[in-house]
């Protein structure tokens, strides 16, 4: 920069002398006033017991969450075993994870996954809080019903997934079987096991079905009246009025949703790698990428490399979120937004 | 409602955050090492028969004094690694023989060495191929328990019905099997209804690479071999004869369909015609289904020799083990002769007494098997299941076992999902060995790196 461009731009005093304030000197400004009113909260009796309230929450997210974080961060540079003294191996792990076939090997079936379970879930979801919507008095029953099934373990849906979808005996080409459909191998298939992996964790749609419910329950009435009034068909009044009304729901179902698809792991480990018998007869097509990290840190005892594998997960997962949220200002609204 | 005061509001703020601390404080799992405690604790080993509560009984008379806790259920490797990370790891570990290489190799297992001098145990008692697995470097780091012979078995009346007998199971003759296996499956449209035969891979290639007169690793257990020609043809050939019963998926999913440990298993169902098994599954079919048709015979090499792949569980010293000493006398106790014949008597007498047949206990003690053929074991009347009992002990002569290395468990997935990527149709045999070289002997290297 020149000295008579900083001239030009440089602010002129005003008649008492000092300076007007800047952008800059308002932020600071702003800042420690923040700063002294925080100071004076703690002051005041409801302040100190609300954090006491919250202190054993502050502490776990210390010691459990923030500091296992920061300890994989610094694992993550060594080659620890978990049993000798861990060496400082630089950036050793980072470079393994492009040299190791596993890594892309997972990363894309926990990618191809998420993209087939997540809308798949969100839709399934959608439509019976709709079909909620219409039931009346029986409603409470069968939001009860709908949301069972998500309080079964984790572990006993990937058993069922193996009991369900076996190619010979299983319920679902036992159906398909009714229907002239010759089922295909859906747990040996390697083209036809994610798909199945995605059908079984619908069982568990449960706690999206409720989230939909209640923002169904906020849309106004008068808004389909209203639509109604002007001719609008229910395909158009579900696009027009339905969809933007519940888009923070389906926003918040998208993200939460794809973080955990990206974080897929029991269902997966139970039917493929759990046992001796199901290690046996992996599947490289199961192998998603929790399932690898999982292996490397405690079958394989590479724990300063899985904390590798681990950040790079937390990046990816990071990512996605905030291209998620970036494009989200284009297609969310809330109430009260300004535009 | 009248505002609490503040001092109920103080009461109220100590007592959640106290009440919030415990039980963070509990999930932690906190324990605190303890060298005078009198609990002996151990990992890995379940309490299922008369075989394993005969033994503790003995084991607990042997650790006078103490309180023996058996931490019921199987080997979980993440819980063992925690356990032994965390300073805080059970006396005694039972797990996977071809697990202890690994193990050791990373110094979670105490060499038995001295444990073997001091307590005079005679390792000759042990089978040769048992001893093999637990041993790196030189040092013993476990004491065989369990050991698991493989031999064929067969649905007689299937075999009969084909115009077929026993002998006609032949695993020398690979043509001949492949033409066996085509005339036994049945199917009914587009579905696999009976298995011709079975030949047990991922979990049995070590014994069709051995019949090809391959190796998967040098016998000091540091180079792999998993790319060698002999070990090629035996994953092709095996695969071959699944894609000759309509591929792997058709299998699998019959095989998964089985009712192994009922009444109405595979051989009453007449849904497989001949296949190599361990030997417990012969005690399994004497006790829930005694009038099954059934055929036994040995597992040839391509020489026309019995070969005999064998497996099981050992029992080591974890690192950080407060009750070294003790954990060598629960170790002798548990593998000795003697407990193991008083337990094979103790089980026999509970499986007559429910009218069912007893046909043997194979043991990695040596001595003691030949006393429980000899004392313990008595012809059931059943010639079929008396042929299988005699067939086993016959073959444990001819037992082996894939050499210890330190690569454990790494190894082992390398050679399992090679056959699983030419099963699954991702790869052929020759790309599915290549890459599972790489991977193994990498695998090798690392470990072995600083060690003699």
């Amino acid at each position: 920069m020149t000295v008579s461009s900083r001239t030009a731009t440089a602010p002129a005093p005003d008649a008492s002398g000092s300076l007007p304030p800047t952008a800059a000197t308002g932020d600071r400004g702003d800042r420690r006033e923040r700063a002294r009113r925080w100071r004076a909260s703690w002051r005041r009796r409801e302040t100190r017991a609300a954090y006491a309230f919250l202190s054993p929450w502050i502490f776990g997210f210390v010691v459990l969450t923030a500091g296992p974080m920061l300890a994989t961060l610094w694992l993550s540079f060594t080659n620890y075993d978990g049993i000798t003294q861990p060496k400082g191996v630089g950036f050793e792990n980072y470079r393994q994870l492009f040299e190791d076939p596993s890594v892309a090997k997972s990363l894309m079936n926990t990618l191809l996954f998420t993209v087939m379970r997540v809308p798949l879930s969100m839709a399934v979801a959608l439509a019976l809080a709709m079909l909620l919507m219409r039931v009346g008095r029986a409603t409470g029953f069968f939001r009860t019903l709908f949301y069972l099934p998500v309080m079964t373990p984790s572990v006993a849906v990937g058993i069922l997934f193996l009991l369900l979808f076996n190619g010979n005996v299983g319920l679902i080409n036992t159906v398909l079987g009714f229907v002239g459909v010759d089922g295909p191998s859906w747990t040996t298939d390697g083209d036809w096991i994610k798909p199945g992996l995605v059908l079984t964790t619908l069982w568990s749609v449960g706690s999206t079905v409720i989230i939909y419910l209640a923002a169904l329950k906020n849309v106004p009435e008068e808004l389909y009246e209203a639509a109604e009034i002007d001719g609008v068909g229910r395909r158009q009044a579900f696009v027009h009025v339905t969809l933007p009304q519940i888009s923070g729901a389906l926003f918040f179902t998208l993200i939460v949703n794809t973080i955990a698809s990206l974080q897929t792991f029991t269902e997966a480990y139970t039917a493929f790698f759990g046992s001796s018998n199901s290690q046996t007869y992996s599947n490289d097509a199961a192998l998603f990428y929790v399932v690898h990290l999982f292996q490397q840190a405690f079958q394989y005892m590479h724990l300063g490399y899985a904390s590798a594998l681990a950040w790079l997960l937390f990046l990816v997962i990071l990512v996605i979120t905030l291209i998620q949220a970036k494009f989200s200002k284009r297609f969310v609204y809330y109430e009260g937004e300004q535009r | 409602m009248a505002a609490p005061s503040g001092r109920t509001r103080r009461t109220a703020c100590s007592v959640a955050a106290v009440l919030g601390l415990l039980p963070l404080a509990a999930c932690g799992g906190v324990s605190v090492a303890d060298d005078t405690s009198t609990t002996f604790t151990t990992m890995g080993f379940g309490l299922g028969d008369a075989i394993a509560t005969s033994r503790i009984d003995d084991a607990r008379k042997a650790l006078d004094g103490m309180e023996l806790q058996i931490n019921e259920g199987a080997f979980d490797e993440q819980q063992f690694l925690s356990a032994v990370a965390a300073g805080d790891p059970p006396d005694v570990v039972n797990m996977d023989r071809t697990l202890i290489g690994g193990y050791a190799a990373r110094g979670a297992l105490l060499p038995l060495t001295d444990c073997v001098r001091e307590q005079s145990i005679d390792l000759k008692q042990y089978r040769a191929s048992a001893i093999d697995e637990v041993k790196l470097n030189g040092s013993v780091y476990g004491m065989p328990d369990s050991f698991d012979n493989r031999i064929l078995l067969m649905d007689a009346s299937v075999l009969k019905k084909a115009g077929h007998s026993a002998s006609d199971v032949d695993t020398s003759d690979w043509e001949g099997l492949r033409e066996l296996t085509g005339a036994l499956k049945k199917q009914d449209g587009g579905k696999l209804t009976r298995i011709g035969f079975d030949p047990k891979i991922p979990e049995f290639f070590p014994l069709w690479v051995r019949a090809n007169g391959g190796s998967l690793i040098s016998d000091d257990g540091r180079t792999a071999r998993l790319d060698s020609p002999r070990v090629v043809e035996a994953l092709a050939y095996t695969t071959g004869l699944i894609d000759e019963q309509g591929g792997w998926g058709k299998l699998k999913a019959l095989r998964d369909s089985f009712d192994q440990f009922g009444k109405g298993n595979q051989l009453v169902q007449h849904q497989v015609g001949a296949y190599p098994m361990e030997d417990w599954y012969v005690n399994v079919l004497g006790d829930t289904s005694p009038q099954v048709d059934l055929g036994s015979g040995y597992f040839k090499d391509r020489e026309g020799r019995p070969v005999n792949y064998v497996s099981g569980t050992g029992w080591a010293i974890p690192k950080g083990s407060r009750h070294v000493e003790e954990a060598c006398t629960f170790i002798r106790t548990m593998t000795s002769t003697r407990a193991w014949v008083k337990a094979a008597a103790a089980k026999a007498k509970d499986v007559r007494s429910r009218d069912a047949y007893y046909t043997g206990d194979f043991t990695g003690n040596r001595k003691a098997d030949e006393i429980i053929e000899s004392k313990v074991w008595k012809p059931t009347g059943k010639k079929a299941f008396d042929e299988a009992t005699r067939r086993l002990y016959d073959i444990q002569k001819a037992g082996f076992a894939v050499p210890a290395n330190a690569a454990g468990t790494e190894f082992k997935q390398a050679w399992q999902d090679a056959c699983n990527r030419v099963l699954s149709g991702e790869q052929s045999p020759k790309q599915a060995l290549e890459q599972a070289q790489q991977e193994a002997q990498s695998a090798l290297d690392i470990a072995n790196q600083g060690r003699e």
